[in-house]
């Protein structure tokens, strides 16, 4: 017997097993949607199953028995003593061939018309359009399935596989073969059947497993322990047991560890046959590809998600791609692709499914969830193509026009999505009408091993999943990793950025906020980052890595949404789990329910937040403070006014061996000899210029709205910071002042040349910062303050090689924007770079989905900057 | 449930907190810890005393004191501790010592008098008048509540 078939039976004699108490039930409590739901979709996933398996006694019950429970379902029928005696009937007839199934490996004979009569009678009494099974299935007696097997693995094996000890085949009967041929006894077609059940692996509960797994790591403690105290003692005696003894139970460990972790691909390993099999019922080419097939997690989990998938895989091939006469119409490859591909991220497993087909019928279930009262006309007309794609998930939504054997009953994805979430999941979908969908499956590794950080923090450890670290840096007060504290906030400079700080004991409430910390102490920073914020946590120092097995915090401390949860360390005490989400929304420093972009935030459409931005306030001189956006600003430098030297009128100063020259960010900043001046030193490529002001006053996260633009060029304009009133500084005007050449085209020696971008953002303030970095690659730019105004230059003749737009803006946004370009020929070529303030996942699909073949973070000046040049060059090339 | 409740015994082990006696259900109560090392819980309810490692299973250690408002303890790490199950869940009550195991008719719980402090009155299932001294009927379900809201 095949593996899959030995699934297939041992699985649904489980589900079958299950399924008597829930009739039971539904007889005393008809109205139980929930449990008519769930016994249908078990009766349904049998039914496909058996389909491709080539069982027809089964699928022929099981389709009558599916027809009664959906006219159930559907309120056609209602639940009578009489139907569910009928249903029990169908389930003891399909307990019945499974066990044969297990047993001989056929499904055995026996005469079901009485009991398909039945069934079918119900239904027809409730004037259901029954579904008619396709003719050929129902017409032929069942062939035994070691022929059926054994002819369809000769086709399918085009290439020679290792020969399972080939026993000798049995003569192969045409399908047709008359009904003598099931009819022969079971011992002359019976292989070694009781071996192959019988060896290889075992069904272990996973209750055994978890407390095996305790009793593993209980007994690695008492190893620890022995190992310690055979250390401190002279008995030379017990070195080379506990040796041993230290040998074994790590090797117990591990295997132990491992007996819970398989690789995702044992989930996959039906995927290619039946993708085989529908693309022969269905008349289509399909080609799976799949990756990271490797990727361990959870059986667990595993085993929970192996059905969802296959179902995605079925639809995918059933309403997902076209029949290759309507793709090569469509000017695309006859064989239609799905693609699968796992991975790990952030402390999560990913899964995504995308097909090359036609995309979601977005007009048809716009219509349906109209119908079925989901959503009003006006509400559908104003949601995104991805909002609308959700509705799919809804239970009982199906728009496929015709009930197929092979989906189409409006099971599927209501199950996907159900069982997903049950285990924590989130499943997302993003849809290219013409181009075909993308299902991605977020799951958690809740029950999953995972390397982590273990750190000091406050005298107590931490775990820091390995995941989300990007990079560790030992900070000191002095050395190349300087932390400044600028007020409450802390800063680290790193390389050429200042990397906001958020300290753990802060965090945590062990040390009260900006407390100042002993000078020359030295600090670990965990760079880490959450969506686009990239941000550093700061612990005492790092220990070592450990793999830990994460459970579940305590319910009474599950809303503390700094611990993803917590795990036993090799010594055996307690360590909590430090989740970086939840420790960046506890600083409140950003919205990070739409980093997280989690779903009440994907329905609320479009987000209102407003854009903050961090901003360096500074004195210089005796007028209003002075604001500089942090992410322009490379570091902070203090210096002595007597190391400054003057040249033709420019000052300069000896910085990291070279020569940087300074400006005063004020004529009135004294740079009197023997006084102290800070110093910010503003990089662009490998030139640096250092701004000169009298004093750092603070940190501040704020909105900046330009209320009054001066006319001076050092000055944007000045604007409310945090009440006060503050000027926002023109960096780019000072690195013109200080390098004559700075932003001259000719500088640039492989840089486009003449190209002209329409640079589209609300905030005249994000335009003129932009300017500056346009200008450095060679580019000339033309403003726009909304989406309306870009759409009226490009159509006044305006002549672009490149939008770059803001994201969020009133009336039209970014995504709105690049969507009309796309859609007007004379304007699709034109590439489009979307910047927002958060580029969480969701935005990123859903700027791509829109058409941007960029979306940065604003204000990455040398991200922007590389897209750009990139951009241009593909562009000059093409 | 609560009818084939009232016929049975009721089936409590005394702890003593503080001075005054405590009953917990015997059928919740797993077993008995000597001094432990924990690991506190930043930014936890202020009863959560923090975790310890009961033989792989992780258990919240609660410091029964705080949650009778009457400070904390002083030394946690060498407080008696009384392990309890509670919807899955493991939780370690720190308190000064155990007593006896006890049974009495159903009958002898009387409802927690008006006078007693709220607080109090809000953690009791009920009372059981002993010879001399009064035995409060620790409500698990109630002290976890409380232990929850009083972050």
């Amino acid at each position: 017997m095949e593996d899959f078939v030995r699934d297939f039976v041992s699985e649904t004699t489980e589900s079958l097993g299950a399924l008597d108490n829930d009739l039971l039930q539904l007889e005393a409590n008809a109205g139980d949607l929930e449990l008519v739901a769930r016994i249908f979709r078990t009766v349904h996933t049998i039914k496909g199953t058996c389909g491709f398996l080539g069982l027809n006694r089964l699928r022929r019950v099981a389709h009558s028995a599916e027809n009664v429970l959906d006219a159930i379902r559907k309120g056609r029928v209602t639940v009578s003593p009489e139907t569910v005696t009928v249903i029990l009937r169908s389930f003891d007839t399909l307990k019945e061939i499974v066990d044969t199934l297990g047993a001989r490996g056929v499904e055995g004979d026996g005469d079901d018309t009485a009991l398909i009569a039945d069934l079918d009678a119900i239904n027809d009494a409730a004037g259901a359009s029954v579904v008619a099974l396709p003719a050929p299935a129902a017409a032929v007696e069942a062939p035994p399935l070691s022929e059926l097997e054994a002819a369809l693995d000769s086709a399918w094996n085009a290439t020679p596989v290792p020969a399972p000890a080939a026993p000798p085949a049995p003569p192969v009967a045409p399908a047709m073969a008359s009904p003598v041929a099931s009819a022969v006894p079971p011992a002359a077609t019976s292989q070694p059947a009781a071996s192959d059940t019988s060896a290889q692996s075992i069904r272990v509960s996973l209750d055994l497993l978890e407390t095996l797994m305790t009793s593993v790591s209980e007994l690695v403690l008492t190893r620890n322990q022995l190992l310690q105290l055979a250390r401190n003692s002279k008995d030379g005696a017990l070195v080379g047991p506990l040796q041993r003894l230290n040998q074994v139970v790590s090797e117990l460990q591990e295997d132990v560890m491992k007996t819970r972790m398989q690789p995702i691909g044992n989930a996959w390993n039906k995927l290619p046959r039946i993708v085989r099999d529908l693309a022969r019922d269905l008349n289509k080419k399909i080609e799976l590809q799949m990756t990271g097939a490797e990727t361990e997690l959870d059986r667990q989990i595993l085993e929970l998600i192996r059905d969802p998938l296959t179902h995605m895989v079925r639809n995918s091939c059933d309403h997902g791609l076209e029949t290759p006469a309507a793709r090569l119409a469509a000017g695309k490859d006859e064989t239609g692709i799905i693609k699968l591909h796992a991975f790990h991220e952030g402390g999560h497993i990913v899964m995504q499914l995308s097909d090359d087909g036609r995309g979601l019928d977005l007009p048809r279930i716009r219509a349906k969830a109209v119908e079925r009262g989901l959503a009003s006309e006006a509400e559908v007309a104003g949601m995104s193509d991805t909002q609308v794609g959700n509705f799919i998930f809804r239970a009982g939504f199906s728009t496929a026009a015709t009930v197929t054997d092979v989906s189409g009953r409006g099971v599927g994805m209501d199950v996907v999505r159900t069982n997903v979430e049950r285990i924590g999941g989130t499943i997302d979908l993003v849809t290219r009408p013409g181009n075909g969908s993308t299902f991605t499956i977020k799951i958690p590794l809740t029950l999953a091993i995972v390397s982590a950080l273990i750190v000091d923090c406050a005298g107590q450890r931490y775990a820091v999943p390995q995941i989300s670290v990007t990079e560790l840096v030992n900070a000191d007060s002095h050395g190349e990793h300087r932390i400044e504290r600028i007020r409450d906030t802390s800063v680290l400079r790193l390389r050429d950025r200042l990397l906001p700080l958020v300290p753990l004991r802060e965090v945590l409430g062990l040390a009260m906020p900006g407390s100042v910390e002993a000078p020359g102490d030295n600090r670990l920073v965990i760079v880490t980052q959450v969506g686009s914020y990239e941000f550093g946590i700061v612990v005492d120092r790092a220990h070592d890595t450990e793999e830990i097995v994460v459970k579940p915090v305590a319910q009474l401390l599950k809303n503390i949404s700094v611990y993803s949860g917590n795990t036993i360390l090799g010594d055996g005490s307690v360590c909590m789990i430090i989740d970086p989400n939840g420790v960046l929304a506890r600083t409140g420093r950003v919205d990070t329910s739409a980093a997280n972009g989690d779903l009440g935030h994907q329905m609320s459409g479009i987000d209102d937040r407003s854009e903050k931005l961090a901003l360096l306030l500074v004195r210089a001189g005796r007028g209003m403070l002075k604001a500089i956006p942090l992410d322009l600003i490379a570091r902070l430098e203090e210096i002595q006014t007597d190391v400054v030297f003057h040249s033709n009128g420019h000052m300069l100063i000896k910085y990291r061996d070279r020569l940087m020259p300074l400006i005063a960010a004020d004529p009135e900043v004294s740079m009197e000899p023997g006084s102290r001046k800070q110093v910010l030193v503003i990089s662009e490529g490998e030139r640096s210029m250092g701004l000169v002001v009298d004093e750092i006053e603070d940190i501040v996260e704020s909105a900046v709205v330009i209320e009054l633009e001066t006319g001076r060029p050092e000055v944007i304009g000045s604007s409310l910071v945090n009440g006060q009133p503050t000027e926002i500084v023109n960096t780019g005007h000072f690195l013109t002042l200080a390098a004559q050449d700075w932003f001259k085209p000719t500088s640039l020696k492989s840089g486009p040349r003449g190209k002209r971008v329409l640079m589209v953002d609300d905030s005249a303030f994000f335009r003129s910062l932009m300017l500056p970095v346009m200008r450095s690659c060679g580019l000339e730019v033309v403003p726009a303050a909304s989406g309306e105004d870009a759409l009226s230059q490009l159509e006044a003749g305006e002549r672009v090689d490149l939008v770059i737009t803001d994201i969020e803006m009133p009336g039209i946004s970014g995504f709105e924007l690049a969507r009309r370009l796309k859609s007007e020929a004379r304007w699709q070529n034109i590439p489009i770079i979307g910047l927002s303030g958060h580029a969480d996942q969701d935005a990123i699909a859903r700027g791509a989905e829109a058409g941007f073949v960029r979306h940065l973070p604003k204000l990455a000046r040398d991200g922007i900057a590389e897209a750009v040049n990139e951009i241009m060059q593909m562009e000059t090339q093409a | 449930m609560s009818a084939s409740r009232q016929a049975q015994a009721l089936q409590l082990v005394s702890v003593e907190v503080v001075g005054q006696s405590w009953g917990i259900p015997i059928a919740a109560v797993r077993e008995v810890l000597g001094p432990q090392s924990l690991t506190p819980v930043p930014l936890a309810p202020p009863a959560v005393a923090g975790f310890l490692n009961l033989r792989g299973r992780i258990v919240t250690v609660l410091d029964l004191r705080a949650t009778l408002g009457l400070g904390r303890t002083e030394e946690p790490e060498r407080a008696t501790e009384i392990v309890i199950e509670q919807d899955g869940e493991l939780y370690s009550l720190m308190i000064d010592g155990v007593g006896d195991a006890l049974t009495f008719p159903a009958s002898a719980m009387e409802q927690p008098p008006q006078i007693m402090d709220a607080r109090w009155r809000g953690l009791t299932d009920g009372i059981i008048k002993l010879d001399g001294k009064l035995l409060l009927v620790l409500g698990l379900d109630r002290m976890l509540a409380a232990v929850a809201t009083a972050a």
